[in-house]
Order: structure tokens, then sequence, then C-alpha cells
């Protein structure tokens, strides 16, 4: 077996393999069950799209995809990040409210 | 030869990286609460897109493209922790317990 062919089928099966990683990613999502595991899958997700950009790049020749998968683990990075600054917001104004709920009375 | 050679060496390294994904996706899905997720996502996925883009540096073995491919690798390595540590943070002060089966926890008094 040539090397071309050999990077053919490795192909190939790379593709499968991240595809089903994909499916089993948004499987979590949608079952949850809280938002920080979807926060989790959401980066995973990424980090799954950014070996399909690469494979994808290996398969057409074009190494501008590079700049394409370093720029979205970039973006990927930063949306996790503010995420985690969502939930931990989200959790403070709620025991504000409570606390000043409680102090009403 | 040598050219022969590399291109087998991509297609391994591809199928390495994609089986990597694999694993994290799977420990998503099957692990029991957050923290163990994060435990399989944030090091098998991080090692699946890092070695995409390291089968991209050997397949072109052009000056620039490696440069950017290898600074990409980095950057994963760097910001994949930072990531996950934020998240594991803001979930355990946010009030997301653990999995009843878990046995030690550091941050029990210390949110």
């Amino acid at each position: 077996m040539s090397g071309a062919t050999f990077l053919d089928i490795s192909i190939g099966i790379t593709l499968g393999l991240l595809t089903l990683s994909l499916l089993l990613v948004i499987t979590r999502i949608v079952r949850g069950p809280t938002l920080p595991d979807r926060i989790l899958a959401l980066d995973m997700l990424v980090s799954i799209g950014i070996g399909f950009i690469a494979v994808i790049a290996i398969k057409t020749g074009y190494m501008l995809y590079l700049d394409i998968a370093i720029s979205l683990g970039l973006v990927g990075f930063l949306a996790t990040v503010a995420f985690a600054r969502f939930v931990l917001q989200r959790w403070q104004i709620r025991a504000n409210r409570e606390n000043s709920e409680a102090s009403k009375p | 030869m040598m050219q022969e050679f590399l291109l087998y060496l991509v297609g391994g390294i591809l199928i390495i990286s994609a089986v990597f994904s694999l694993a994290a996706a799977i420990g998503i899905l099957r692990l029991p609460d957050l923290y163990t997720r994060m435990h399989a996502a944030s090091k098998a996925g991080t090692l699946g897109s890092g070695l995409a883009l390291l089968a991209i540096a050997i397949f072109s073995l052009e000056g620039s493209v490696v440069l950017r491919a290898v600074a990409g690798f980095v950057f994963f390595l760097l910001t994949a922790p930072v990531a996950s540590h934020l998240l594991a943070r803001a979930a355990y002060v946010a009030g997301y317990r653990l999995d009843e089966r878990t046995k030690i926890n550091d941050m029990d008094d210390a949110s």
C-alpha cells in the first residue's frame, strides 16, 4: 500500500471517528442535565470542530484552514470563560435576591 | 522514500487524534458528574485537537505553517486548563454538587 492510499484511508477513518464523537457530545448537550455540563460539552464540540478543520486542510491541501482552526480555538476559549463568569454571576444575583427577600419582612 | 514515510506518519497521527477525541466524547457521555466529565474533556480533548494541528505541520513542512501549527498546539495546551479550572470553580461555588461516590473533596471548607 502506498503512502497516499494509506493517507486517504486514514482520513476516511478519522472523519468517521470524529463524526461518532460529535454525535456522542451532542447527546450530552441535549441531555444536560445542568448548565455547566452543556458548557463543557460545547467546549468539547469546538475541539472536535478543530479536528474536522485540520482533516479537511490535509484532504484539500489548503493550509489557510489552519488559521481558521486556531481562531476557532480562541473563540472557544473565550466562550468558555464568558460562560463560566455567567454561571458565577447568575448564582450571585440569585443569592443577593434571596438575601434581600429574607430581610424584607 | 522519506516523503512516503511522512505520509504514513501523518495518517497515523490523524487516527490517534481521532481516537483521543472519541475517548473524550465517551467520557463526557458516560462519567457521572460535571467534574469527572471535565477531567475527560480537558485532557483527551486538548490532545485530540492538538495532534490534528501537529499532523498539518508534518504534512506541509513549510516554515510558516509549521510555526503556526506548533503555536496553535501550545496555545491549546495553555488555555484548556485555564478554561476548565474557571468553569469547575464557578460551578462549585454556584452549588453544583459532586457525585455521591466521590471520596475526597478538598474544596469542602474553602468555598
